[in-house]
Order: structure tokens, then sequence, then C-alpha cells
């Protein structure tokens, strides 16, 4: 369970400030699949941040499973990002002249996983999003679809709760964005991980269980999609 | 995290940019290069020194016309020293032991169709106790030869070689300014000192010298030695008297001549040694400065490229010591990579320099650490600020970071 209460994020000072969320109020349960639409610069971004622990709220309050995030300790939020949370975004952000296997194995890196055992984790990751054998493979070698697979085993790899997507095919054609959809989706029903996805894409977000909509920094709309 | 795979992360990172990692630690390889010459130089000196100061001879001192204005004797127009100066000392010098004419001059010496250009010196067999020189082959020079003046030389080993190749010498006659000299002995091989060949070098006796090739009494130098090492000082002085009084030099007026005791030239030779450390000191100091810096910059630089690539591991949990660690870690290894090529160029270049200037090349031990040391130690300080830099980000920031 993610809760936002009475979030509001401001960004820069008096004059140039700009209010990105506007007193939110948010819950989110294990094992939903909500998309998160809205027009540009409506706070959808910034809203996932919040939820990531990449970004800091302005004002209100952010609970997991009850414990507000802003009394914890920066090594606890470092481990929560390190196995509670996968993040997914739009531009891949794998670590060029790096290859796929060593990509994955990030996470486990900072979670103190040995060599071997974090070899083979990275390995069961690539395979289980349809990458086997490409484990040697640098990003520059693989196509669009192909990076954001290795950025996706790269989420679960540490066996997250709950995956965080920005735009997960904004940057692929529509073929790839459908093999993604569909790899986010079995994420969801076949491990119940939590997933919260931004998208620009009507067809993205039908596969979510529920729409949250956006709108100047207020949410507009929160539907469930069954 | 764990050292090694914050070790290897470091190891990859500096492998992405070899070139650029390489020319970074220029500064260091410089600095760690000079401390090693200095010590390696320092030691091999500090051996030299003692070497040729127990190879002088004991309790040795030397007696030259001239003024002690700089670090040699300025002898323009001043007396020359004179046999009567030698009796002089023999007499009133009590704390003397043995004492010693020394003259010579350049000449060519002939065997056969073979010769060799020279410098032939003239003195009494008092000179080989002096300085211990020793005779490998035939006999010393005698104080029949010296009284008699009789035409018999001893050859240094080069004479030797460069007149008769491997032939033997003693027993045959040789030509010097047109006089036929029997060879007499062949001294034992001395090898270069300064850069000179201490072996090409012929002795004849003083009076043979004086009478058949100079033709008068002058004398370079008096070469003396004390009773013993406790009256070194006190055979220095009077010997100063005896020839003050004999070039009748005023009180309050200073000598015109100098007697030099090895010791001092020693220490002559030892600041000499300490400005080319202090010299050398400077450059490593300001070496490694720069190259501290070359890293801090490149290790910035870095930071700033890698901005994303730092967002994205704080994205999947890494700490913000963690960042630090790994930056740090990264300005530690290139500054022992080029503190390690500075160590392995500076005893390359010690042992040539060593071997150029005919000093023994000491491997300077205590360079070793030092240079680890002071690797790790610029490593450490100048990659303190950029490692800040780096996990002081906050990670949506630098995820963003275009
Ligand atoms: N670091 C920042 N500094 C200043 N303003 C910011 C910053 N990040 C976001 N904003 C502003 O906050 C508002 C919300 O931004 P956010 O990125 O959440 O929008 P979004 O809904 O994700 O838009 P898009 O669909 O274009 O990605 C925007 O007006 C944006 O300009
Ligand atoms: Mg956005």
């Amino acid at each position: 369970m993610l809760e936002l209460r009475n979030i509001t994020k401001i960004y820069g000072q008096q004059a140039s400030a700009v209010r990105a969320l506007d007193r939110i109020t948010l819950g989110v349960n294990d094992g939903e699949f909500v998309a998160i639409t809205g027009p540009s610069g409506s706070g959808k971004s910034t809203t996932l941040s919040i939820f990531g622990i990449l970004e800091t709220p302005t004002a209100g309050e952010y609970l997991i499973e009850g414990i507000p995030v802003q009394n914890l300790a920066k090594q606890v939020l470092a481990l929560l990002r390190n196995n509670r949370f996968g993040f997914v975004f739009q531009t891949f952000n794998l670590l060029p002249r790096t290859s796929a296997l060593e990509n994955v194995m990030l996470p486990l890196i900072y979670a103190g996983v040995g060599t071997r055992e974090r070899t083979a984790r990275a390995k069961a990751a690539l395979d289980s999003v349809g990458l086997p054998g490409r484990y040697d493979a640098h990003p520059n070698q693989l196509s669009g679809g192909q990076q954001q697979r290795v950025a996706i085993a790269r989420a679960i790899v540490n066996n997250p709760s709950v995956i965080l997507a920005d735009e997960p095919t904004g940057n692929l054609d529509s073929k790839m964005g459908k093999e993604i959809m569909q790899l986010i989706q079995n994420l969801n029903r076949d491990r119940g991980i939590t997933v919260l996805m931004v998208t620009h894409d009507a067809s993205c977000a039908a596969y979510a269980t529920r729409e949250v909509s956006f709108l100047d920094g207020k949410i507009e709309r929160d539907r469930s999609n069954a | 995290m764990t050292i090694s795979s914050t070790v290897r992360l470091a190891e990859s990172a500096l492998l992405r940019n070899k070139m650029r990692s390489l020319l970074t630690t220029l500064g260091m390889v410089i600095g760690v290069g000079a401390v090693v010459i200095m010590q390696a130089m320092g030691q091999g000196a500090t051996a030299y020194i003692s070497d040729q100061i127990s190879g002088l001879g004991a309790n040795m001192l030397i007696a030259v016309p001239g003024t002690t204005r700089m670090m040699g004797a300025q002898s323009a127009g001043v007396p020359l020293l004179v046999e009567a100066d030698l009796e002089a000392l023999r007499r009133r010098a009590h704390s003397v032991r043995d004492i010693a004419p020394l003259i010579n001059r350049p000449l060519r010496t002939m065997y056969g169709t073979n010769y060799h250009n020279t410098v032939i010196n003239g003195t009494t067999p008092d000179f080989f106790r002096i300085r211990k020189f020793v005779v490998t082959e035939g006999r010393d020079m005698s104080d029949e030869d010296e009284r008699t003046g009789a035409l018999v030389c001893i050859l240094g080993p080069t004479v030797q070689t460069a007149l008769f190749g491997s032939d033997h010498a003693v027993g045959k006659e040789i030509r010097i300014h047109n006089l036929p000299m029997r060879v007499i002995g062949i001294l034992e091989p001395r090898g270069s000192m300064l850069g000179m060949d201490a072996d090409d070098i012929v002795y004849v006796p003083y009076n043979t010298f004086a009478r058949r090739i100079s033709g008068n009494d002058r004398l370079g130098a008096i070469m003396f030695s004390a009773l013993s090492q406790d009256e070194i000082d006190d055979a220095k002085e009077q010997a100063t008297q005896v020839l003050r009084q004999r070039r009748h030099i005023l009180p309050g007026e200073d000598d015109d001549f100098v007697v030099r005791d090895p010791r001092e030239m020693a220490s002559v030779l030892e600041s000499v040694t300490g400005a080319l450390t202090i010299l050398l000191s400077g450059i490593a100091a300001i070496s490694l400065l720069v190259g501290g810096i070359g890293i801090m910059n490149i290790m910035l630089v870095s930071v700033t490229e890698r901005t994303r690539e730092i967002g994205l591991r704080l994205a999947v949990g890494a700490t913000s010591s963690d960042i630090l660690t790994q930056f740090l870690v990264e300005a530690t290894i290139l500054a022992l990579l080029g503190g390690m090529i500075g160590l392995l160029i500076g005893l390359g270049a010690s042992s040539i320099v060593a071997k150029a200037i005919s000093i023994p090349f000491v491997v300077p031990i205590a360079a070793i650490p030092i240079a680890f040391g002071v690797s790790v130690l610029i490593g450490i300080v100048f990659g303190v600020a950029p490692a800040r830099k780096a996990s002081q980000l906050i990670p949506l920031e630098a995820l963003r970071f275009e």
C-alpha cells in the first residue's frame, strides 16, 4: 500500500515558482496496475518520482505500508529504492559501453549480492524478459525494444513489489510498444507486482486496471478499467 | 557494496577512457619519478662519496697554491710551491707522517709505433703510501729510483693497454719526452672518478721529472698524511703556519695557498647532492601538485559527464557513500597508476644516469612505499572534492541532467 496525502510540489522560488502538484491525495493498493494520464506538464512524472522517492514533496505526506517516508534515514531510502521499487524510463537509462548483463546486475551490486548469485539472477531476469543469449550485448548493439527489455530486467532483478514506469513505450514504435506493454502486464498478472505507469497513449492505458488522469497538478479523474 | 566490486567498477570506468586516464596521470608520473630519482641519486651519491674518501687514503691532506675563493682554488698570479717548502714541512710539521711532492704535465708516451697522450706525474714513494696505491705487476717505486732520478715509470692500466695491448709491459722501455723510460710496474685499476679515467696516468720519480722534464724545482701540490686521524687538524694547522712563513704572508693577510682536507671535499660534494635533492624535491612537489590538480580536474569532468549514470545508480539503490567511495577509489587508482609508472620510469632513469656519471646505482627501497603512499594520499586528497560533488547529487535532477 502506497499513499500520497495532500502532496504539493513546487519547483523554483517566488516569481518563477511552478506548482507541479497541488494537494494530491492518491492511494495505490498492492497488485494494482495504475495508468497515470494527462496533458504535458500536468504533474505525472512528478507524482511518479515522489512514489519512487527520487523526489521529496514540498508539503504533504507519503506513506509506504503506513510508514511516513520523511522520517526514514537516507540509507533506508536507498534500500527502498533498491529492493521495493523498480524504475523503467522512457529513455531506458542504460549505462553505455556496459554489457546488458552488467546493466541488469547493477541493483544487485548495491544490494551486496555476491558475484556468482548476481550473475545467475541477472541472467534469469534477462531470460524472463525474452532476451536470452544477449548477455554480452552493449546498449548500442540493441534495438530500442531490446534496450527497454534490458531496463525492465534491471527493474525486476531485485524482486521489487512495485514497478514505476514513465512512458516506457514513448521511444518505441507501436509494435515494440505493444510487446513491452504485454511484458509489463505479465509482471503485474503473473508476479503480482504493483505497476504505476505514466503514459500519453490511450492504447497503453488500456492495459491498466485503473486510470488516474491529471490536469494542472490536480487529479481530474480516477476510474477503474474493469 | 563490497570493496572488490568498487575497485572493479572504478577500473572499468577508467578503461573506458584509456587515453584520458593515462594523460591525467602524467603529473603523477613525473612527480613520483622525481621522488624515486631523488632517492636513488641521493643514496648513490652518498655511497659514491664514502667510497671515494676511503679510496683517498687515510688522513690525507693536500696543499696547493691559490686562494679559496669560490669552490676551487684560483692560482693565477700566485707563487707556486717549491721543493724547499716540502723540506720545511718535513722538518717542522711534526704531526705529518708521509709527505710527497706532486707535479704533472700532459705528454705523449710512445712504444714502437704506438703512442698515447696522457698525464705524466712526478712524485716520490711516499705518495703511493699516502694514497695506498698498489702495483699489481712489477714493483713499487723505490727510494733508490727517487734519489738517483732513475729513468723508470709506473703505468696506469689504460696507458698499458694503449701502448702494449695485451702484451707484458713490465721491463719494456717506452719513450716519454724523448727519454727512454723503463716500465717497472702497473697500477691496480681504479676505474673512473667523476667521469674521468683514473687509470689514464703515468708516474715517474720526482727527481727524474724535475731534472729531465720540467727542469726546475716547482711543485703543483704537496700531498701529506697526518700521523693519525686525531692529528689531521694539527697537521693542517702546522702546514699552514710553515707555508705562511715560507711564503712571507704577514699576520692578518689571507693565505695564498690552500690546505685541503678530503673530508671538506666530501662535504662540498654532499652539499652539491643536497642542492640536487632540494631541486628534485621541488620538481616532485610541484609535479605532484599539478598531478593532483589534474586528477581532480578530470574527476570533476567525469562526474559531470556521468551525472545521469550517478542518478541511475542512486535510483537503483546506491547510497551517497557508495557514490563517494566509487569516485574516491577511481581517483586513487588513477593516482596509483601514475605513481607506479613513475616508479618504474624513475628507477630506469636513475640506473641510466648512475651509469652515465659512474656512481653506484642504489635501488631506493624506501622510495617504493613512499611512491605508493604519496599516490594514495594524492588520490584521496584531490579525489575528495569531485567525489563529494558526485555523492551530493539529487537522484531525479541527476537523472534528468542533459
Ligand atoms: N526540475 C524542475 N524545475 C522546474 N520546474 C519543473 C521541474 N520538473 C518539473 N517541473 C514543472 O513541473 C510541472 C510538472 O512537470 P511533470 O514533469 O511532472 O509533467 P508531466 O505531466 O510528466 O509532463 P510530460 O507529459 O511532458 O512529461 C511542469 O510545469 C514542469 O515544467
Ligand atoms: Mg513526464
